[in-house]
């Protein structure tokens, strides 16, 4: 399974960077990569999807995060319980005779229809990886124009939102 | 003229260095200054230009000394040679642009030898940041991978808490470089100067102190151990655990292995020394490697110049690897006793807890015959003078107590052969990048380092010509640093490695023309003489030393030696060649 990471690290420039670069550097590779600010305004959360390693690798791969001075946390999500989701834009065609097909496909995904032009309808869907690439699978033979995902996004299921954040920044009370 | 101008006011002469109970104003390069004062920096290596102009400025009779070198990789090698001589972070000053880029090699030098060293370069004004303004690189995207940390400094507010954190990152944990990228405007803005203490940095949290129940394992399995030998890396050194960790191997009878970088923290004289081990190593080393059941590793990294074919290194020991970056544990070799901190804590841990002897006498008297039977060797045959016989003159006439400043390549490894160590931070060498050009600079960054001792700087020929333009600051300050040039016509390594596995066929390594070394010495006002048969070896090379001040001695050795033994590349450490003559 591909290894989850949710790296923790202080909001400022060149922190991306220094993380790619590090990724660069010791030839890791990565399916997706999110990043987005906590509840902290001084911290963001990157959510690292790995292309498939051994543990030896990951480990390894954790150590170095942990190694740069921006990295305040490094969780391994990928055996943990976790919620972790995934946005995918799906502009399909569609001529106006196939608009209730496409719609009654799309229903049990819970996606939604945002933009409608003539000839195509632009599709939302969010969901765990699977959820999204069983949907993209159904719609490619209607001819899918453009696709864009925005790579998993994810939290330890256990997890008051921003827990991680708070260990590291002391005495900060968490609106949930 | 482009980059130059705005000339700023000199506020330097009048900053008190007493701590400020209220926070006082000071422009940026000014701050600078009081920083470096407050971090006791003595000497700072640099080459001046547009973006640090302001900064120079205040530098000028700031009472710190500054080495104007003559190429800013110079500069960058001084610090270097600074800083392991005397553990203390050395300091380098580059302006932006070219002076930046030509710091890379030193940075990533630095970097994997873990050097600590705080470079500052000098940038463009912010305002015109990303505008390919003049002088202009980003320094930062290019020396991310090849530093600990680095920083752009965006107000001069920040000058203190981001020098106070490069010191700190620079000198603790696993040393190593970190450099500041000052933009020219920053060093004229006015701000509060306080110096806080400690540095905040919630995720640069070192372990220093290792767990007391991977001690015990360590100290358990040591029991049981009947070949059990130790590892000893620069991680050593750079505790400064060379004391502990010789009433350690003492206690328990241990055979110690050094690597290349790691050579003085165990005396090179004592019984239970092995030599160095890997490529180039000893004979008794890597048997001892190879055949070993309870390796020590104590801070070193198991480079693969260390460990040749990682499938024949240490095939049947439990490894117990103490080192102060958890990323090296299990990198290369998979660990059974990780240990995480500081080699000295580790050591004097390990030292509290008693256990019984390992039963392993027959091991050490084994390697020790071993050790009898296989010493480093050369042959002394005609009138050529036999590098390492070179090498082991020098040992001599200095009694081992020299500082010995190396460049990279066969000379190199004659000199970590011949030169017997018996004290930590004598040794100056560039291993994980091994950096030709290195020696030169780095020997006066040594010199400024320890200055009553004596420096020796061995050179190859090729090394040499990469950054001799260094030579201008010995014979300015006539510096007493003694220039050794082994000089075998050859880029001898190169030339060594064709030989044996490229058919010998010697593609663009024969250097069948050479300037007038001796000329070239002394145009730059440094004594020079040559020598060219085994039988003036010992009588010039001792009066070559014991002449004041600076001094060159081009030394004509047999070009064909080659460095043995050898693990040649790919294979392991037990299939060594050419142990004897
Ligand atoms: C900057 C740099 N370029 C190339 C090399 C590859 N290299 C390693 S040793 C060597 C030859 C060095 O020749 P010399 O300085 O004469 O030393 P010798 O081996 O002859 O003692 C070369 C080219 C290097 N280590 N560093
Ligand atoms: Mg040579």
């Amino acid at each position: 399974m591909s290894p989850v990471l949710s790296v923790l690290v202080h909001n400022k420039p060149g922190v991306l960077h220094r993380i790619t670069a590090l990724f660069m550097r010791k030839g890791f590779n990565i399916q997706s990569l999110t990043v987005g600010i906590t509840e902290s305004p001084d911290v963001s959360r990157m959510t690292l999807v790995m292309s498939e390693m051994d543990e030896a690798a990951l480990e390894q791969v954790m150590k170095q995060l942990h190694k740069q001075i921006d990295v305040l946390k490094v969780t391994d999500l990928t055996e943990e319980p976790m919620v972790a989701r995934e946005l995918v834009l799906i502009q399909v065609n569609s001529p106006v005779q196939q608009r209730s097909i496409i719609h009654a496909l799309i229903e049990p995904f819970r996606a939604n229809i945002i933009d409608v032009a003539r000839d195509t309808v632009t599709i939302q869907v969010t969901g765990d990886t699977n959820k999204v690439e069983a949907l993209i699978a159904l719609l490619r033979p209607y001819g899918i124009r453009e696709l864009a995902r925005t790579g998993l996004t994810a939290l330890p299921r256990d997890s008051v939102l921003g827990s991680d954040a708070r260990r590291v920044s002391e005495g900060q009370v968490l609106p949930i | 003229m482009p980059g130059l101008s705005e000339p700023t006011q000199d506020m330097s002469n009048n900053i008190p260095s007493e701590a400020v109970t209220e926070p006082k104003l000071l422009k940026g390069a000014d701050m600078v200054v009081e920083v470096l004062r407050r971090e006791q920096v003595d000497v700072i290596f640099g080459y001046p230009g547009g973006a640090v102009l302001p900064l120079y400025d205040a530098l000028y009779q700031c009472g710190i000394r500054h080495v104007l070198t003559r190429h800013e990789q110079g500069a960058i090698h001084a610090a270097e040679g600074y800083a392991r001589v005397t553990g203390r972070p050395g300091v380098v000053i580059a302006t932006s642009g070219p002076g930046a880029t030509n710091l890379v090699t030193g940075l990533a030098d630095a970097m994997l030898d873990s050097i600590p060293i705080v470079a500052i370069t000098g940038q463009v004004a912010k305002s015109v940041i990303g505008t390919d303004a003049f002088q202009e690189t980003s320094i930062i995207g290019i020396s991310t991978p090849i530093t600990k940390h680095n920083y752009q400094i965006r107000h001069a507010s920040e000058i203190p808490k981001v020098f106070k954190e490069a010191f700190h990152i620079a000198n603790s944990g696993r040393k190593g470089p970190v450099l500041i990228d000052i933009p020219k405007d920053v060093a004229g803005e006015v701000a509060p100067f306080t110096y806080e203490d400690p540095p905040q940095l919630p995720g640069y949290q070192p372990t220093v102190a290792p767990h007391h129940l991977q001690i015990r394992k360590v100290m358990s399995g040591l029991a049981e151990a009947k070949r059990p030998v130790i590892l000893a890396g620069a991680g050593v050194l750079h505790a400064q655990a060379s004391e502990q960790l010789l009433a350690f191997a003492e206690r328990y009878r241990i055979p110690v292995v050094h690597t290349l970088l790691g050579l003085g923290g165990f005396p090179a004289n004592h019984e239970l020394f092995l030599g160095m081990g890997g490529m180039h190593g000893s004979a008794a080393a890597n048997k001892a490697l190879y055949e070993t059941d309870f390796l020590i590793n104590l801070g070193a990294r198991f480079d693969d110049r260390l460990t040749g074919k990682l499938d024949h290194f240490a095939p049947n020991a439990t490894i117990v690897h103490v080192d102060i970056d958890p990323a090296e544990i299990g990198k290369n070799i998979p660990t059974d006793i990780p240990v995480v901190g500081d080699v000295g804590e580790a050591l004097n841990m390990m030292l509290s807890v008693a256990v019984d002897k390992p039963d392993c006498s027959g091991w050490v008297e084994e390697l020790l015959a071993v050790k009898a039977e296989f010493p480093f060797w050369f042959v002394q045959e005609g009138e050529l003078i036999k590098p390492q016989r070179l090498i082991a003159e020098i040992a001599r006439i200095t009694d081992g107590e020299a500082v010995v400043v190396t460049d990279v390549g066969q000379h190199q490894m004659w000199a970590a052969q011949f030169y017997p160590f018996r004290a930590p931070d004598k040794w100056v060498t560039s291993g994980g990048l091994g950096t030709m050009g290195f020696g030169l600079p780095a020997a006066i960054g040594a010199h400024f380092g320890k200055p009553d001792a004596l420096t020796v700087a061995i050179v190859g020929d090729a090394g040499f010509q990469m950054t001799l333009q260094e030579l201008a600051v010995i014979g300015e300050m006539q510096l007493p640093v003694k220039i050794v040039i082994v000089n075998n016509g050859a880029l001898g390594m190169v030339r060594q490695w064709q030989e044996l596995f490229h058919g010998e066929r010697y593609s663009s390594s024969l250097l069948e023309w050479q300037p007038d070394f001796l000329l070239l010495a002394r145009a730059y006002g440094i004594p020079a003489m040559k020598i060219v048969s085994d039988a003036e070896l010992s009588g010039q090379l001792e009066a070559f030393l014991a002449a004041p001040g600076p001094g060159l001695l081009e030394c004509i050795v047999e070009p064909r030696e080659n460095v043995y033994p050898m693990v040649a590349p790919g294979t392991g450490i037990h299939q060594m060649v050419g142990v004897k003559p």
